[in-house]
């Protein structure tokens, strides 16, 4: 792997302390933010970049951009097929990412299928759900089988991407939708917890963290509620996976689904993460080349897990990529970047002083990450927007993929600003003080 | 003047406080030979939505326009000067409005380079800096889409 303007563990200027409240200091994070070259350009007029929407897609350290070129220029040719030299070294590399994600989420390696983002992987998840309910898997995936009566349950809180595969799920079995609501500090609202996951119920689909509130899922109380009815967990691990520690086997949900693009990692990659048991039992989804054993013009038998979900051909530079980007996090250690990034969260939180400004989301920085959603009474989002991008400051603006959230609280959008490992207090500030002249830059009253 | 305040000009920012048309009227006149249509347009991207109502003449010119919408400050004064511009004009003068001002949203900011055409267009000129934002370009054209849709709707353009 290229090490061009990398971190590199054991460097005295990157350690990150064990425990306590320690986070990056001053040099680190400097040296941090020389790894990301698109953070050096500058934006409206010449006016340095404050990159503010992370959450939507980090930017990408040298580290991860090498690393696939250097698989384009050396390695490149087809995995798991042919017999030379370099199918042997594309293989390699593609399986070496493959470890790397595993180790980095806690996960062995046999449990992580790539995909082509957090979309498609729970996608994979309800149609391995439907595909069974069909009958497809036999009674090895007997456990995958939905019928009339039984129930999904989501949250409130949900991206599109984890409420549509499951709304679209229920429209082909006949299960039910049920929904986990939210309370109005943007938190699960778990008082009816045990009238909603019922023994009817057959899957949990949460969000680890939330896209727009920030706030961080009591994953193991729902994974306990989940266990004590016999329910599958499906955690969407998007926002948690590139801002703090995560360990699937410690949190003990039974699928998971991030994003490369989220973690540093390249666009066009992502991964479930599935208990082995489970991923052995489920029927595939989509279905072709590279993922069978044996086919005849009647039938094909397939491939274990995790080729059986990898069908044709795959985006191997984007996997090496994001394994890369796997490695960069781990090396720098979550547990730093975690209070690293609580630290600028508590910075953000500090907009809900500015007259006017009302944060959609807990203003307690416990269990919640930095991003921070919030409205300007009497400015759209989107005028919100435009003013900070005119100072070169980049938030997310409109209802994040997560309508139902934003209907729950009265609104049609919000603007957002979100940090990753390089973003700085300065930054931060510099939202903070450009936020608190939208007002009357609209002459709202 | 910045690119900022070429984007949101004195005129954009007091029609979206002070919007004209706002508020859905019933047309009790569409007894009387009159053509009403309905539409409600969304921008999926933002949010921003609007439903607007038009009332045509028998002979084919917009009696009235009401709209309810919300959005960003950009769509909702669009909707707003659009509404002063359309009302009492003939289907033809609508139509060539509609172009003139969707050939203003493609002009990157330059304008129409052409005096009659911003004559017509009046404080829908304004918009020309918005012109410069892919993003919000959309934002600009939707109460236009929701005319032209209410307008379809009604079947006034079908008879006239």
């Amino acid at each position: 792997m290229t090490t061009t303007a990398t971190v590199r563990p054991g460097d005295p200027a990157l350690e990150v302390e064990p425990a306590g409240t320690g986070t990056l200091s001053t040099t680190e994070l400097t040296a941090v933010r020389a790894d990301f070259p698109l953070l050096e350009r500058t934006v409206r007029g010449g006016q340095p970049l404050v990159y503010l929407d992370s959450a939507a897609t980090s930017q990408k350290p040298q580290v991860v951009l090498d690393t696939e070129v250097d698989f384009y220029e050396q390695r490149n040719a087809a995995v798991h097929r042919g017999a030379h030299q370099l199918a042997e070294e594309a293989t390699e590399a593609y399986e070496q990412a493959r470890a790397a994600v595993a180790a980095f989420v806690g996960a062995d390696e046999g449990e992580i299928v790539w995909q082509p983002g957090a979309t498609a992987a729970i996608n994979v998840v309800a149609y391995a759900f439907s595909n069974a309910s069909l009958g497809r898997g036999g009674e090895a995936a007997a456990r995958f089988r939905l019928a009339p009566g039984d129930e999904i349950v989501v949250t409130e809180a949900e991206h599109h991407a984890n409420l549509v595969p499951w709304q679209e799920l229920c429209a082909r079995t006949g299960a039910v939708l049920r929904w986990i609501p939210v309370a109005d500090d943007g938190r699960l609202d778990l008082a009816d917890l045990d009238a909603i996951v019922t023994d009817r119920t057959k899957v949990l689909a949460f969000a680890h963290v939330s896209n727009v509130t920030g706030a961080v899922a009591p994953v193991a109380t729902l994974v306990a509620a989940a266990r004590r009815v016999g329910a599958l967990t499906v955690l969407d691990a998007c926002q948690s996976v590139p801002n703090m520690p995560v360990d699937f086997h410690e949190l003990g949900v039974d699928f998971a689904a991030f994003s490369g693009h989220k973690m540093l990692g390249p666009t066009g990659v992502g991964a479930l993460y599935g208990r082995r048991e489970l991923l052995e039992a489920m029927p595939p989804t989509v279905t072709g080349g590279s993922m069978v054993e044996v086919v005849t013009m009647e039938s094909t038998t397939y491939a274990p897990p995790p080729q059986r979900f990898e069908a044709g051909t795959q985006m191997v530079a984007q996997a090496v990529g994001m394994g890369c980007a796997a490695q960069y996090l781990g090396e720098l250690g979550m547990a730093g970047v975690a209070r690293h990034e609580a630290e600028l969260a508590a910075e953000m939180l500090k907009i809900a002083e500015i007259p006017g400004v009302r944060v959609i989301g807990p203003l307690d920085t416990a269990n919640r990450l930095a991003v921070v959603s919030f409205v300007v009474d009497g400015v759209h989002a989107h005028d919100v927007g435009q003013v900070l991008d005119d100072k070169g400051i980049a938030v997310r603006v409109g209802h994040h993929c997560a309508q139902p959230l934003h209907r729950r609280f009265g609104i049609a959008a919000t603007a957002r600003a979100s940090a990753s490992v390089y973003t700085t207090v300065e930054e931060v500030v510099a939202f903070r003080e450009a936020l608190a002249g939208v007002r009357a830059f609209f002459g709202a009253e | 003047m910045s690119t900022l305040e070429q984007m949101y000009q004195q005129v954009i920012l007091d029609h979206a406080k002070h919007p004209v048309g706002r508020g859905l009227v019933d047309v009790p006149s569409a007894d009387h030979g009159h053509l009403t249509g309905e539409s409600h347009q969304v921008n999926p991207t933002c949010g921003d939505e609007v439903t607007l109502r038009v009332d045509v003449t028998p002979e084919g010119a917009v009696a009235g326009v009401s709209w309810e919408g919300q959005g960003c400050s950009i769509s909702q004064a669009s909707v707003s000067v659009m509404t002063s511009l359309v009302e009492g004009a003939p289907l033809a003068e609508v139509a060539r409005l509609d172009g003139l001002f969707h050939d203003l949203m493609s002009s990157r900011g330059k304008g129409l380079d052409d005096d009659d055409a911003e004559d017509a267009l009046g404080d829908a000129t304004a918009f020309t800096g918005v012109s410069q934002y892919p993003a919000r370009i959309k934002c600009a054209l939707l109460g236009w889409a929701a005319l032209k849709d209410s307008l379809a709707r009604s079947g006034a353009l079908a008879t006239n």
